[in-house]
């Protein structure tokens, strides 16, 4: 298992080329099995290969799992800043964030919106690890926050995908305090009643596991993510010794009481069709039918 | 002397061995301190002290990290390095204050959450998580007083609050100058520069509008006289909490929620015009 981790860091870029403009009659190498397959059917299956290994998705890939054409894309017009004047040694944290935007053709690590699963509605936000690692910095915490606020405005559960390896450095301790930006904004999501379905996918760490992804309501990991606190080479270094190769995988924290369950990409969506029948309105006791509740700062 | 720190500089004062530790302050501003133990769950840890005492007349819960005064102290500290069972006993600890009605008064010092194996077993992210939570809607008043290293998640933790103060040479940080540096510059040895770039001095963090109030230190720093740094930090303590005592709690959840909804820095709309809110 390690070793399959390791290999898929390793050929992490080639499996993300897939994603836009590939020319036709292109062959994706597996970083698992090796087994080359064609593209068109590796998009079928939502990049889990025929040996079961899952691949990364980008944010845009995972909106799959909505109903087709059901997606609307909400607060895309938020745009990163540099609030410290960073200085680093080679590019500035303006020129790292126009590379991340030209490579990905996103704003920030989070895409969010409204969207339906077997005709339910959601507010879905997810993040995409090829922005910066999928770190958190004050565009991800505000689309986050504004994400929960408005699935509570509008009485409706909240989906969020999450990868990320942590909080922005760049943005410092602005970064840090989005972890509470976005918790205290599910406090909203609470008491509309409505559900938060965190889905944990490799690899997912720091600053979102320490904050709304572990306290989501029902936590569903994909087979085989990393998913922690602090990440392993800081703890092996910590610690001065070598780690199991099953530590912090999703089976790992599902051992640990960490996560409700694992589930296999290719069983997804009918485990979230479901679980958004069983929390839809007309399932609940009439003293919990949810309520929206109004927030002043959302923008429904 | 404050003109010329750098913020290297600063971080080792945060660091310095003979800095007044959370205990030092609570039995320096209380009066019948009863230390709370355990979190009911797995163990006592004793990264994180709690417990209740009288501050000014009234009954408050205490909760800070604990770091050593020497190289013993600090291996049963864990150099006031929580696991998840440190972080549970304040989330205990907070829920207690809710229940009776006592204002919280945090005081953080630690260079982070403990990274190892039993941490991660036992649910850091979770505990880290569970406490930001339960702190963003605690019907209670919330002092968070950052008295010498603010190591990021293991900092805020205990750190959600309606007031945050910090003294003059505190440093708060998303990652130690350490960490930053051997990521960002691939060399631990330029945390100097790491320092300076995170911006992570009192000072930088009231410009950004993160704290409330930046606490004089005694000159050549708060371990250079303990006792007028103690005194210094308890007026202003007293002072804040008195101001949030005047409000309703549900006018405190509504300021509390504001605070924090309105941290970060983005720009909005279309035409780019920058918005800034913090
Ligand atoms: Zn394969």
């Amino acid at each position: 298992m390690k070793e399959l981790i390791q290999r898929s860091r390793k050929s992490f870029t080639v499996v993300q080329s897939i994603e836009a403009d590939v020319p036709e009659n292109v062959w994706i190498k597996c970083p698992s099995c090796r087994e080359l397959i064609y593209h068109k059917q590796l998009a079928e299956r939502m990049k889990v290969c025929r040996c079961g290994y899952h691949m990364r998705l980008t944010a845009r890939e995972w909106l799959a799992l909505l109903d087709e054409g059901s997606f609307v894309e909400y607060d895309a017009h938020l745009r990163p800043t540099d609030p410290l004047g960073f200085v680093s040694p080679k590019e500035t944290y303006i020129d790292k964030l126009r590379e991340a935007q030209r490579r990905t053709g996103l704003t920030d690590a989070v895409v969010s919106g409204i969207g339906s699963i077997e005709g339910r509605r959601l507010v879905i936000a997810v993040c995409d690890f090829e922005f910066i690692g999928g770190s958190m910095g004050s565009v991800f915490g505000e689309k986050m926050a504004r994400a929960a606020e408005r699935a509570a405005a509008l009485g409706i559960p909240l989906l969020t995908i999450n990868t990320s390896g942590g909080a922005r450095m760049q943005e410092g301790v602005i970064a840090l305090m989005q972890l509470a930006k976005v918790n205290i904004a599910l406090t909203r999501l609470a008491a509309a009643r409505q559900p938060h379905i965190a889905v944990m996918v490799d690899p997912c760490y720091g600053g979102v596991t320490a904050s709304y992804a572990s306290v989501a309501d029902i936590i569903i990991a994909e087979p085989g993510a990393n998913i922690g606190f602090a990440g392993r080479r800081v703890i092996e270094q910590t610690i001065r010794q070598k780690l199991p190769a099953d530590f912090q995988t999703a089976e790992f924290m599902l051992q640990h009481g960490m996560v409700d369950m694992v589930v296999p990409r290719s069983e997804l969506h009918s485990t979230l069709a479901k679980l958004l029948r069983l929390y839809a309105p007309e399932g609940r006791a009439a003293a919990h039918k949810s309520e929206p509740i109004a927030t002043a700062l959302a923008s429904v | 002397m404050t003109q010329t720190l750098t913020p290297w500089d600063k971080v080792q004062l945060a660091r310095h061995m003979q800095r007044p530790r959370t205990l030092d302050y609570i039995r320096g501003l209380c009066e019948d301190f009863v230390e709370l133990h355990g979190d009911r769950r797995f163990g006592d840890d004793a990264a994180i002290v709690g417990g209740v005492a009288t501050f000014e007349g009234r009954t408050v819960v205490l909760v800070g990290h604990q770091k050593g005064r020497d190289a013993r102290e600090n291996m049963r500290r864990n150099f006031g390095m929580p696991h998840p069972e440190g972080y549970r006993k304040a989330l205990r600890l907070f829920q207690h204050a809710e229940k009776f009605g006592f204002p919280v008064i945090c005081f953080i010092d630690t260079p982070g959450a403990n990274p190892n194996r039993e941490s991660e077993e036992r649910g850091q992210a979770n505990a880290i998580a569970e406490n930001i939570l339960t702190m963003a809607g605690l019907k209670t008043p919330i002092i968070a007083c950052v008295i010498g290293e603010g190591g990021s998640g293991g900092a805020l933790a205990i750190g959600v609050a309606d007031r945050i103060l910090m003294l003059e040479h505190a440093i708060y940080s998303v990652a130690s100058p350490e960490a930053a540096a051997s990521i960002i510059w691939r060399d631990a040895a330029k945390a100097p520069d790491a320092a300076r770039a995170m911006r992570i001095t009192a000072q930088d963090l009231l410009e950004l509008g993160i704290i409330d109030e930046i606490v004089p230190e005694p000159s050549g720093g708060a371990h250079a006289d303990p006792t007028t740094m103690v005194a210094t930090l308890g007026d202003a303590i007293r002072r804040h909490l008195n101001q949030l005592l005047a409000f309703d709690i549900e006018t405190l959840l509504q300021r509390r929620y504001e605070r924090y909804r309105a941290i970060g820095q983005y720009e909005e709309d279309a035409s780019g015009i920058l918005h800034t809110v913090n």
